[in-house]
C-alpha cells in the first residue's frame, strides 16, 4: 500500500506539470485554432535558460526563473506577431501548424548547438532533498511543483473567467472577424496567448527537469507525452487540459511503478494513449469538450 | 442640427474594375434615424462595410463627429463610438448570450490583465458594473431570460436580438443596423421595428439603417437615402422620397405594390 501512495503522489505531481503543458496547448488553440508543436522545444529552452543563468552566470534561482519567463514570453509574442500572424491571414491553418513544427525543430537544434547534448544541472534550491512523512518520500521539488501549479492555475482561472482578456480570448477563438468587428484587439489577444504559453513552458520545463531528472535534450519530448491530455480532456477546454494532464501523469507513473511485465518493457509510455482512445470511444469530444451545436 | 454626427463626402468604392458605388454624399444629424435603401446590389451593404472599415474606398471622406473615420483601424471603431450589426449574424456561437453582449464592452473595460490576474477589488467592481450593463441591454431587447444559453442554440430572431443587445451595450454614438428584419416573419418584423424605434427614442443614439423592407423604413426613418446602381438618386424624408419619380422608377413602384 505504501508503494501505491508513493506512486500516487509522484503521479499527481507529474500530472500537475502535464496540466501546465496541456494548458499552454489549449490557450493557443482556443484563440487561433493552432496546435503549437513548438511547445516542447519552448519548455526545453526554458529549462536550459534557467540552468545557464544559475550555473554559468551566478544568477539567484528565482531571478533566473523570472528572467526565463520574461524571455520566453517575449519570444512567443515576437514569433506570433512577426511571423505567425502574417502567415495566418492568408494560409490554411495547416501551414501555420507546420511552421510551429519548424520552430520547434529549430529551437531544439539551437539549444543543442549552444549547450551541447550533455546533461546539465538545473541549479534549483531543492536538489534531491525530500520530506519524509508517513513512511513516504516527498521530494521537495515535486511538492513545490504542486504548489506552483495550483497558484498558476488559480491566476489563470481568474484571468480567463473574470477579465476582459479572458472573454476576448474566448471570443477570438469563436470567430476572429466578429471579434474584430466588436472592437477586440485580436492581434494583441493572440500575442497574449503566446506570452502565456511561453511562461507556462518555463515553469513546466523547470519542474520536469528537477530531481531525479535534469535539463537534457529529451525534455522536449515530454510535451508530446502531455499531448493525450488535451485530447482526453477535450480540445479547447482549460478544465479538460488540467484534468487530462493530471490523469495522464497518474496513469504514467502508476503504469511505470507496477510495470506489468507480461505487457513488455516501457508499457507506461503507451498507457496514456490507450486510456485516451478508451475515453474517446465513450466521449468523442473528450471529457470536457463540447460537441459543436449543429443546426439542421 | 449643428455639427453632423456622420458626414460622407464623395465616397466611392471599387472591386477591381467594378464600381460598387461612387459620389455618395450625405450627412446624418446627431440623434437622427437615417435609412439607406435601394434594390439588390445597389451598394447598401458595401457602403456599410466601408463605414465599418472592412473595405477601403478609392475616394472620399467620412467624418464621425470630429474624427476622420477612414484613419481608424477596425478595432478602434468601437472606442470611437461606432457599433454595427450584421446582415448575416456575427455572434460567438459557443459563448453564452450574456458573454456575447459583455464582449461588446471590451473597449469600455479599463483593468488590464495584471490587475485582473490578482483579482483586485477594483477589477471586481468593474466586472460587476459591466455585467449589470450587459444584462440591462438584454432586458431592453427582451431576451434576458436567455442570458446563460449558448448563442448558437437560439432561434434566428433571438440571435438577431442578441446582436442588437451587443451593439447597444457598446454604448455607441452611431449604430449601424444592417437589415435587422431580414428573413423574419410579419409578426417579428413589426416587433423589431418597434424595438428599433425604442432604441432610437430612449437611447438617443444616431442610427444608420440599411433595410430591404420598405414598410419598416417608411415607418421608422427620419430621412431616407436611395441608392441605385451605386449612385444616390434621392435623399429626403420618407414622404418626399415615396413621391420621387426617379425612386418610383428605380425601386419603389414595385416595392410598394408588393408591400
Amino acid at each position: 500500500m505504501t508503494q501505491f501512495w508513493q506512486l500516487l503522489f509522484e503521479g499527481f505531481s507529474l500530472g500537475c506539470v502535464y496540466a501546465l503543458i496541456a494548458l499552454a496547448f489549449t490557450v493557443i488553440y482556443r484563440s487561433s485554432g493552432v496546435i503549437n508543436f513548438a511547445q516542447g522545444a519552448m519548455l526545453l529552452a526554458g529549462a536550459y535558460v534557467i540552468s545557464w543563468l544559475t550555473v554559468n552566470e551566478g544568477v539567484p534561482f528565482f531571478g533566473a526563473v523570472a528572467i526565463a519567463i520574461v524571455a520566453l514570453a517575449l519570444s512567443g509574442v515576437a514569433f506570433q506577431l512577426l511571423l505567425l500572424r502574417r502567415v495566418a491571414t492568408q494560409r490554411p491553418i495547416f501551414a501555420v501548424v507546420m511552421i510551429t513544427i519548424g520552430l520547434g525543430t529549430a529551437l531544439t537544434s539551437g539549444v543543442d548547438a549552444v549547450f551541447g547534448s550533455s546533461t546539465r544541472v538545473l541549479g534549483d534550491p531543492w536538489g534531491s532533498t525530500a520530506l519524509h512523512a508517513a513512511g513516504l518520500v516527498f521530494d521537495w521539488v515535486k511538492l513545490w511543483a504542486i504548489v506552483f501549479v495550483a497558484v498558476v492555475l488559480a491566476a489563470f482561472y481568474v484571468l480567463d473567467r473574470h477579465s476582459r482578456y479572458g472573454l476576448a480570448m474566448r471570443a477570438t477563438a469563436s470567430d476572429e472577424e466578429a471579434a474584430l468587428a466588436v472592437g477586440i484587439p485580436v492581434a494583441r489577444v493572440q500575442a497574449l496567448t503566446w506570452a502565456i504559453a511561453g511562461s507556462l513552458a518555463v515553469l513546466a520545463g523547470l519542474f520536469l527537469s528537477g530531481y531525479p531528472s535534469s535539463p537534457n535534450p529529451s525534455l522536449g519530448e515530454s510535451a508530446l507525452t502531455a499531448f493525450p491530455a488535451i485530447i482526453l480532456g477535450g480540445l479547447g477546454s482549460p478544465v479538460g487540459a488540467v484534468v487530462g494532464g493530471i490523469l495522464i501523469g497518474l496513469i504514467e507513473v502508476l503504469a511505470q511503478g507496477y510495470d506489468p511485465s507480461w505487457l513488455g518493457n516501457n508499457f507506461y509510455e503507451i498507457a496514456p494513449y490507450i486510456v485516451m482512445i478508451g475515453v474517446l470511444l465513450a466521449k468523442p469530444y473528450g471529457l470536457f469538450g463540447v460537441r459543436p451545436a449543429e443546426r439542421l | 442640427m449643428s455639427q453632423p454626427m456622420l458626414s460622407v463626402c464623395g465616397l466611392g468604392l471599387r472591386f477591381g474594375r467594378l464600381t460598387a458605388f461612387e459620389d455618395v454624399e450625405f450627412t446624418v444629424a446627431d440623434g437622427e434615424l437615417f435609412a439607406v435603401i435601394g434594390p439588390n446590389g445597389a451598394g447598401k451593404t458595401s457602403l456599410f462595410n466601408v463605414l465599418s472599415r472592412v473595405y477601403e474606398p478609392f475616394a472620399g471622406r467620412v467624418r464621425l463627429g470630429e474624427r476622420d473615420l477612414l484613419r481608424l483601424r477596425p478595432r478602434e471603431l468601437a472606442g470611437a463610438g461606432l457599433a454595427r450589426t450584421f446582415q448575416n449574424l456575427a455572434l460567438f456561437g459557443d459563448l453564452s448570450v450574456l458573454d456575447n453582449v459583455l464582449i461588446g464592452r471590451h473597449h469600455l473595460m479599463r483593468c488590464g490583465a495584471l490587475r485582473d490576474g490578482v483579482f483586485s477589488r477594483r477589477a471586481r467592481r468593474e466586472e460587476r458594473a459591466h455585467r449589470t450593463a450587459a444584462l440591462e441591454a438584454l432586458a431592453f431587447v427582451g431576451i434576458d431570460a436567455w442570458a446563460d444559453t449558448p448563442a448558437s442554440t437560439l432561434p434566428y430572431g433571438l440571435r438577431k436580438r442578441t446582436e442588437l443587445a451587443r451593439a447597444l451595450a457598446m454604448e455607441p454614438r452611431v449604430l449601424l443596423l444592417d437589415e435587422p428584419v431580414a428573413g423574419m416573419g410579419e409578426g417579428e418584423r413589426s416587433e423589431i421595428s418597434e424595438l428599433v424605434k425604442r432604441v432610437h427614442g430612449e437611447h438617443g443614439v444616431t442610427i444608420l439603417l440599411v433595410e430591404h423592407d420598405m414598410g419598416m423604413v417608411m415607418d421608422v426613418a427620419d430621412r431616407v437615402l436611395v441608392l441605385d446602381f451605386g449612385r444616390v438618386i434621392a435623399c429626403d424624408t420618407p414622404a418626399v422620397v415615396q413621391r420621387d419619380p426617379r425612386v418610383i422608377r428605380a425601386y419603389l413602384g414595385e416595392g410598394l405594390e408588393a408591400a
